[in-house]
């Protein structure tokens, strides 16, 4: 005999999220931050006055996939655009999305600006090691040793330097109120990247200053991995280097 | 409203206020100086912001971003400093952003100096960064003039959703003479139905944007451009003349260079000669079809810049070989006498008056 | 008809196969489909134990593509 079973969703996609499919790789885990960024915004119930800002790289169109007002912003200048945009609509809700070529290379005056002014803005910072777009070339996050297109004998710390560590240097900051580095690498992880996405967002509503998530994520496709062996390599590899945690957070959200 | 006696820089911050610019984003650069400070000390007062920004990189990022929320906004910068502009200038004019971009020039290249100069002449009228694109380029000669076209700037940007860019030099900036604001005669506009305020769950997301993947969606926004940038044409050329259809030497400049121009014109006048004048407002869309006003049998149009021949080929290009092509220039910082241009029109005359 | 606590239903043609959501399964009963090739061309991630899924959501917390709805009792 049939048994009938009771059961309420759980899980199901944000509205904070258009339809349109991700053009991300398999395994890119760009979609399940995305998605955090997404279902933070629904559950903070500011997606009718969130104006995002895409940045050049990978995430170039993620104003195709939030479901709310989008800018779209030259290589680096997300935080710049975002400055322009909350000086103008103080009472709405601004953020940025910025891989690590955008926001650690091209973009470090705006981004390091942003959060000397204290813009009440927030940012999502997804370090994944490498330039993903173009086709995989060294970004200043490439770890030592790292092979990328335009380090091909591996990232060389005599000639390149040292991996550049955004959080531990916007922490130093008196503007930025909020700096947290998290990780995708597993569901414990991505529940606590979560949290740490609302807490910089709630930063930005109660008018606190600037805040940053530095979000490690993977690249199967330009690491030349299997997914599940990308997520392995950044646990390996890259949080070691990139320790997560919260390295600033007011009272007001701890 | 009665005049007020003020410095072109200063002028030019109270024309763009009154004009309902509140946001003003720049980075010091002689010498346009007093532009930021005047807005940093009135924008406060009228409920706007100011920032002094990282770099003019980021200032005209951060006018991108403001534009594209609906305001009204506008950066002042000189030359070298527009040169780091055009990376944003593009996107403006890609995402079609209506602002107000303030160009002071001085010499090039490179740091070139602080003297007033007019070598940015390419770099505003031909797009200065990538892409097919066009700026309404205003160039005022008095300080009054500078008011007026940076009030009608900014209707222009939100007329068109295009960039608008002042073209000054150094003089003009820093001359003192006394303006009138006049009413600011309102067109009707648009309102910004697509600028990013956020939805208020009312309607589907606004995007700015200047990226176009696919090849022939690029191609079709490039198209509808084209087509308003011929609509400016058609409608926005502006240009002051005098005496051309009867000059025998027509000389043409533009801000402060056709003021020394019209005091050569005044003393070749009083010698008997017949020289007349073409002095474009608008260096884009530029006012070709005036020099068809000119006699067949002219002996030549002169044109005088401070830079080595800028406009110059805009004015062939309008003169088109029917009468000869003549320059004088100077550079550097260097103004032109007027009698020098005297001397440069006698001498196309051959002394044969 | 599976009595048990979790549910977990796949938009077939938007997975990519990525198999994260394999991965993060703790109680291994997902798979990627080689019977079957969705529309972008990849074996989509499919549920081979329903029976023993608990609803935990982990496969839907990393699947990278919006493709896992779960429910539970």
């Amino acid at each position: 005999m049939a048994v009938a079973v009771e059961r309420k969703v759980v899980f199901e996609k944000t509205k904070g999220l258009t339809d349109v499919e991700t053009h991300y790789c398999p395994g890119c885990t760009h979609g399940i931050i995305h998605r955090l960024v997404a279902e933070v915004m629904e559950e903070l119930g500011v997606l009718d006055k969130a104006v995002g800002v895409a940045p050049v790289g990978c995430a170039v169109l993620a104003y195709k996939y939030f479901n709310c007002d989008m800018q779209q912003a030259a290589h680096g200048r997300a935080p710049a655009v975002a400055t322009g945009v909350k000086r103008v609509h103080p009472d709405n809700f601004v953020f940025t999305y910025q891989g690590d070529g955008d926001l650690a290379s091209i973009g470090t005056a705006e981004i390091v600006h942003a959060a000397h002014r204290g813009e009440k803005i927030s940012t999502i910072f997804v370090n994944n090691a490498i330039y993903g777009m173009t086709g995989g070339q060294m970004a200043p996050t490439t770890l030592i040793g790292q092979k990328a297109t335009t380090a091909p004998y591996g990232r060389d710390e005599a000639t390149t330097g040292k991996p550049l560590k955004m959080s531990e240097m916007l922490a130093t900051i008196d503007g930025a109120k909020f700096v947290e580095r998290v990780s995708v690498d597993s569901p414990a992880n991505i529940r606590k990247a979560k949290r740490a996405i609302k807490k910089c967002f709630q930063v930005q509503l109660d008018g606190l200053g600037f805040g940053i998530v530095e979000v490690l994520s993977t690249c199967p496709t330009n690491w030349g991995l299997a997914p599940t062996e990308a997520t392995k390599w950044l646990q390996d590899n890259m949080i070691p280097y990139y320790p997560l945690g919260n390295f600033k957070s007011p009272e007001e959200v701890k | 409203m009665a005049k007020v006696l003020m410095k072109g820089n200063e002028a030019l911050g109270a024309a763009a206020i009154a004009a309902g610019c509140k946001y003003f984003f720049g980075y010091p650069i002689t010498p346009q100086n007093e532009v930021p400070e005047y807005m940093s000390k009135e924008l406060p007062k009228v409920g706007g912001v100011f920032i002094q920004a990282e770099s003019e990189v980021a200032a005209i990022n951060m006018v991108y971003g403001a534009a594209g929320a609906g305001a009204r906004v506008m950066t002042s910068s000189s030359s070298p400093g527009v040169a780091l502009k055009q990376e944003g200038i593009s996107y403006c004019a890609g995402a079609e952003l209506p602002c107000v971009i303030v160009n002071i020039m001085r010499g090039g290249p490179g740091l070139g100096g602080i003297q007033p100069s007019q070598t940015d002449y390419f770099q505003a009228t031909r797009g200065g960064g990538n892409g097919d694109y066009r700026l309404l380029v205003l160039a005022p000669a008095n300080v009054q003039e500078l008011v007026d076209l940076v009030m009608l700037g900014f209707d222009k940007a939100d007329e068109y959703r295009n960039p608008v860019m002042i073209l000054g030099d150094g003089m003009i900036g820093q001359m003192m003479e006394p303006v009138e604001f006049k009413d600011n005669n309102n067109q009707e506009l648009p309102e910004k139905t697509w600028a990013t305020v956020g939805t208020k769950g009312e309607r589907k997301p606004n995007v700015v944007n200047s990226l176009y993947l696919d090849a022939e969606d690029l191609e079709n926004h490039n198209t509808r451009l084209q087509e308003k940038y011929a609509k400016m044409k058609a409608n926005e050329t502006r240009v002051e003349s005098y005496n051309i259809e009867d000059a025998d030497v027509v000389i043409t400049a533009y801000g402060t260079t056709s003021r020394i121009a019209k005091t050569a014109i005044a003393k070749l006048e009083k010698e008997g000669y017949k020289v007349g004048l073409i002095r474009p407002i608008t260096l884009w869309p530029y006012p070709y079809d005036e020099f068809s006003k000119i006699k067949d049998d002219c002996k030549g149009v002169l044109t005088v810049e401070m830079n080595t021949g800028q406009m110059l080929e805009d004015v062939k290009l309008a003169l088109n070989g029917r009468v000869p092509a003549y320059f004088y220039g100077r550079t550097g910082g260097m103004v032109p006498t007027p009698e020098e241009i005297v001397e440069k029109v006698k001498e196309i005359y051959g002394g044969d008056r | 008809m599976s009595t048990a606590r979790g549910k977990v239903t796949f938009k077939e043609d938007i997975c990519k196969g990525c198999g994260l959501c394999n991965a993060a399964c703790p109680v291994g009963i997902l798979g990627l489909n080689p019977d079957s090739i969705n529309i972008k061309g990849y074996h989509p991630a499919y549920v081979v134990e329903p029976d023993k899924c608990t609803g935990c959501t982990n496969c839907a917390v990393t699947c990278p593509d919006l493709v896992i709805t779960v429910e539970r009792r």
